[in-house]
C-alpha cells in the first residue's frame, strides 16, 4: 500500500471536463466531435462526488489524492476546481492525437496513465453529462485487472478492505473487495464541498503534470479519431417539439387534462 | 445468417420486456440467440421461444452472478470467440452498459451505448444533449456491441423452438474481485416496471411528503402506469431511489409521461425528455417543465391530480 515517500493511500480521481449542461451543446460539422468552443466547459458535476469521496477517504485513511483528466488545454479549469476542493496534485493528459477518442480508446489512454502513476484506489463519477456512456469505470477495471465496484452510494474502506453498496435496477447489492480497486460513485453518496477561498488560492500552487501520449506510453495509433472503433455517420438537430397547450386551472383542470388524454387515446 | 447474441435481462428468472425488444431487433438483422446467465431458465424458456430466440445459450452456474459484472463479460467474450456472432445486444441499463463496456475492451470491439434505434449495418441512433441532437453511429472495429434503451423497439412475438446449448466458462481470478455478498430487491409491487412502462406518472417536491405519494399512485393506477419520482422526492425519502427518473436515475421513454409537482431541472429532463407525450401539473407557470409539455395545467396538484384520477376512472 505505501509507496516510498507517501504515507497512506494513493487515490486517483478521474474527472472529465464537459460542456455546461445549461448552455447550448453542439457537435462540429467537420468531424462530428464535440464543439468545445460553443459551450462553457465545467467539471462533470458527477465527478465532484468522486472528488468528495476521494477527499473523505483520504481524511479517514491518510494518503494523497491525484486528479487525472484527459482533455484539451481548457480542461485545466476542471483540474483547478478539483484541486481547490482539496486534491493534492493533478495529471493532465493532453495531446492533439487524443482528439475524438471514443470509449475504448479513452479507457486505454487512462489505463496507461494509471499504470504509470500507480494507485490503490481509482474513483470515477457514474457517468459524464455529455456522452453519458457510463462505462469507463468498468472498462478501467477490465484493463487494470482489479475489482470493479461501481455505481456505489456507500463506500467503506478499512486498510485494504472495501465494502460498498452498489445501486441496481432492483435495489442494491452489498459488495466486498480488496484494494487496489476501481470505484464509481453516484450522486447520493455525499455532498461535495465548496472550494474555500483558501482552497482556491492554494490550488494555484499545486503541481499539475502535463503528459503527452508519448510520455504515458500511449500508442497514438490506438487513440483519437485515427484509432477509433466507432464512427459517427451523421447527425442533425432533432425536430423541435411542437409547442404544447398550457391552461390555467379554473377548477376543472383535471377534467380538461382528462379530455386531452382522451384525445390522445390514453383514456 | 449470422447469430446476434442477446443477453437476457432478468431478475431471479423474471425476464424484462426489453429482452423481447432486443430479440425482435436481432431477428431483423440476423438469427436471434439468447444468452441466459444464472439460475431460473426453466421458468423463462417459453417466453424466449415466444419472442423468436432461435437458440439459447444457457449458463446456469450461480457463480456467474456472485460477482460484479466481470463473470458475465467473460462468458460473453468466450461466446464471441466461439460463435463469431454478427453483434452483441444488451439492455442499456446501468449494469447492461457496464457489461457492454467491459466486453468491448475484452474483445477489442467498438461499443455504442444508449441506442434508441437501429438500422442496417448496425448503425445506431442516439438522442444526445437532452434530446437536442440525433446522431447515427456505427462500430468500425471488432464485433459491434450495442446497448439499446428499453422502449426503443416494439417487442413482436414470433414463436420458435429454440435449440438449447449449455455453456460454461472458467472464471479468471480478476473476474472474482468484487463479490456480491447480498442482493437486496426492493418492493416492486403490482405496477409495470418503470423503464418498460407505456405510461409513467412521476411526483416531485411539490407532492410534499411520503403519504401524499398516494395521489401519484392513484393517478398512475387509473392509467395502468408506473410511478416515478424526482431526485428531490427520492432524496427526501418519500419514494425509493429505484424510482428516480433522471440523469442519475432511470431513463424512461414512455408513450406518456405525466410530471406532477416537478420543476423540470436539466437533470430530471435528461431522464424523460424522449417521452412521446408529456403532461405536467405545476402551480408555477414559469416552471421549466412547461417548455417540454404537450399539455400543461398550471394549478395546485392537490386539486388537479385527484380530479384527473377521478375523471379517468369515470371514463373507463
Ligand atoms: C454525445 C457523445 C456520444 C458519444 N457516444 C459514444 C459511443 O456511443 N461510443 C463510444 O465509444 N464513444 C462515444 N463517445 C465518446 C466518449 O465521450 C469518450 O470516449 C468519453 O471520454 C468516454 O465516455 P463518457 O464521457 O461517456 O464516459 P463515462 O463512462 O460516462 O464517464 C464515467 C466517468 O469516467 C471519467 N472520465 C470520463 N472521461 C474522462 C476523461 N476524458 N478524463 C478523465 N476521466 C474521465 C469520469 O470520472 C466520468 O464521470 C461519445 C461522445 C459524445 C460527445
Ligand atoms: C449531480 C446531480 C444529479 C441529479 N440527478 C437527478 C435525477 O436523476 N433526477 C432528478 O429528478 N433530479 C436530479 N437532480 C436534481 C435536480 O437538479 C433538481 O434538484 C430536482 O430534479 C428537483 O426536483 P423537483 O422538480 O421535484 O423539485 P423542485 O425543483 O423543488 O420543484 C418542485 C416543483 O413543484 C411545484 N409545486 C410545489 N407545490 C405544488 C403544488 N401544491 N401543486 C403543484 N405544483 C407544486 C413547484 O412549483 C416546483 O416547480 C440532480 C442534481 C445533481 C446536482
Amino acid at each position: 500500500m505505501c509507496r516510498e515517500g507517501v504515507h497512506g493511500m494513493n487515490i486517483v480521481v478521474c474527472v472529465k471536463q464537459v460542456p455546461d449542461t445549461a448552455s447550448e451543446r453542439k457537435l462540429k460539422s467537420d468531424d462530428s466531435t464535440l464543439d468545445r468552443e460553443a459551450a462553457d466547459g465545467v467539471i462533470n458535476e458527477l465527478d465532484e462526488y468522486a472528488v468528495e469521496e476521494a477527499l473523505a477517504i483520504k481524511e479517514s485513511q491518510g494518503g494523497e489524492v491525484t486528479v487525472l483528466t484527459m482533455g484539451p488545454d481548457k480542461a485545466s479549469e476542471s483540474i483547478r476546481k478539483a484541486l481547490a476542493m482539496g486534491a493534492d496534485k493533478a495529471v493532465h493528459v493532453t495531446d492533439e492525437a487524443l482528439v475524438g477518442s471514443d470509449g475504448l480508446s479513452t479507457s486505454y489512454a487512462l489505463a496507461q496513465v494509471l499504470k504509470k502513476i500507480g494507485f490503490d484506489l481509482v474513483i470515477l463519477g457514474s457517468e459524464s453529462t455529455d456522452a453519458r456512456m457510463g462505462v469507463l469505470a468498468a472498462m478501467l477495471s477490465e484493463r487494470l485487472g482489479v475489482p470493479q465496484v461501481t455505481l456505489a452510494n456507500k463506500v467503506e474502506i478499512d486498510g485494504t478492505s472495501l465494502k460498498a453498496q452498489r445501486l441496481t435496477d432492483y435495489g442494491f447489492d452489498r459488495v466486498e473487495a480488496t484494494l487496489p480497486a476501481v470505484v464509481s460513485v453516484v450522486e447520493k453518496i455525499n455532498e461535495p464541498r465548496y472550494p474555500s477561498f483558501k482552497g482556491i488560492m492554494a490550488a494555484k500552487k499545486k503541481p499539475v503534470e502535463k503528459l503527452a501520449v508519448a510520455d504515458a506510453e500511449i500508442d497514438a495509433a490506438l487513440v483519437g479519431l485515427a484509432g477509433a472503433s466507432t464512427e459517427v455517420v451523421d447527425f442533425a438537430d432533432a425536430p423541435p417539439r411542437e409547442k404544447g397547450q398550457i391552461i390555467k386551472d379554473e377548477g376543472d383542470g383535471g377534467v380538461k387534462a382528462a379530455d386531452f388524454l382522451a384525445s390522445k387515446k390514453f383514456v | 445468417m449470422a447469430e446476434i447474441l442477446v443477453l437476457v435481462d432478468h431478475v431471479d428468472g423474471e425476464v424484462k420486456k426489453v429482452t423481447f425488444e432486443l430479440l425482435t431487433l436481432a431477428r431483423a438483422y440476423g438469427d436471434a440467440a439468447a444468452v441466459w446467465v444464472g439460475p431460473g431458465y426453466e421458468g423463462a424458456k417459453d417466453k424466449l421461444a415466444e419472442y423468436g430466440a432461435g437458440k439459447v445459450y444457457v449458463a446456469a452456474d450461480e457463480e456467474l452472478t456472485s460477482y460484479v459484472v466481470a463473470p458475465k463479460v467473460e462468458l460473453l467474450a468466450q461466446l464471441v470467440a466461439d460463435k463469431s456472432p454478427a453483434a452483441v445486444f444488451v439492455a442499456a441499463t446501468g449494469e447492461g452498459k457496464e457489461i457492454a463496456g467491459r466486453l468491448a475492451v475484452r474483445t477489442e470491439s467498438g461499443v455504442l451505448t444508449d441506442v434508441v434505434g437501429l438500422q442496417e449495418g448496425f448503425v445506431g441512433e442516439h438522442s444526445i444533449f437532452g434530446g437536442a441532437i440525433v446522431t447515427h453511429a456505427k462500430v468500425t472495429k471488432g464485433t459491434p456491441i450495442i446497448a439499446v434503451r428499453p422502449n426503443s423497439a416494439a417487442a413482436e412475438a414470433s414463436p420458435s423452438t429454440p435449440e438449447e446449448e449449455q455453456v460454461s466458462v472458467t472464471l479468471s481470478d480478476a473476474a472474482k474481485g468484487a463479490r456480491v455478498v447480498e442482493k437486496v430487491v426492493q418492493e416492486k409491487g403490482e405496477r409495470p416496471e418503470l423503464t418498460e412502462a407505456a405510461i409513467v406518472v412521476s411526483g416531485g417536491r411539490g407532492v410534499g411528503g411520503a403519504d401524499n405519494f398516494k395521489l401519484i399512485e392513484e393517478l398512475a393506477d387509473s392509467l395502468g402506469a408506473a410511478v416515478g419520482a424526482s431526485r428531490a422526492a427520492t432524496d427526501a425519502g418519500w419514494y425509493p431511489h429505484t424510482f428516480q427518473v433522471g440523469q442519475t436515475g432511470k431513463t424512461v421513454s414512455p408513450q406518456l409521461y405525466i410530471a406532477v409537482g416537478i420543476s423540470g431541472a436539466i437533470q430530471h429532463r435528461a431522464g424523460m425528455q424522449t417521452s412521446k407525450t408529456i403532461v405536467a401539473i405545476n402551480k408555477d407557470a414559469e416552471a421549466p417543465i412547461f417548455e417540454l409539455v404537450d399539455y400543461g395545467v398550471v394549478g395546485d396538484l392537490f386539486q388537479v391530480a385527484p380530479q384527473l384520477t377521478e375523471e379517468i376512472n369515470k371514463r373507463k
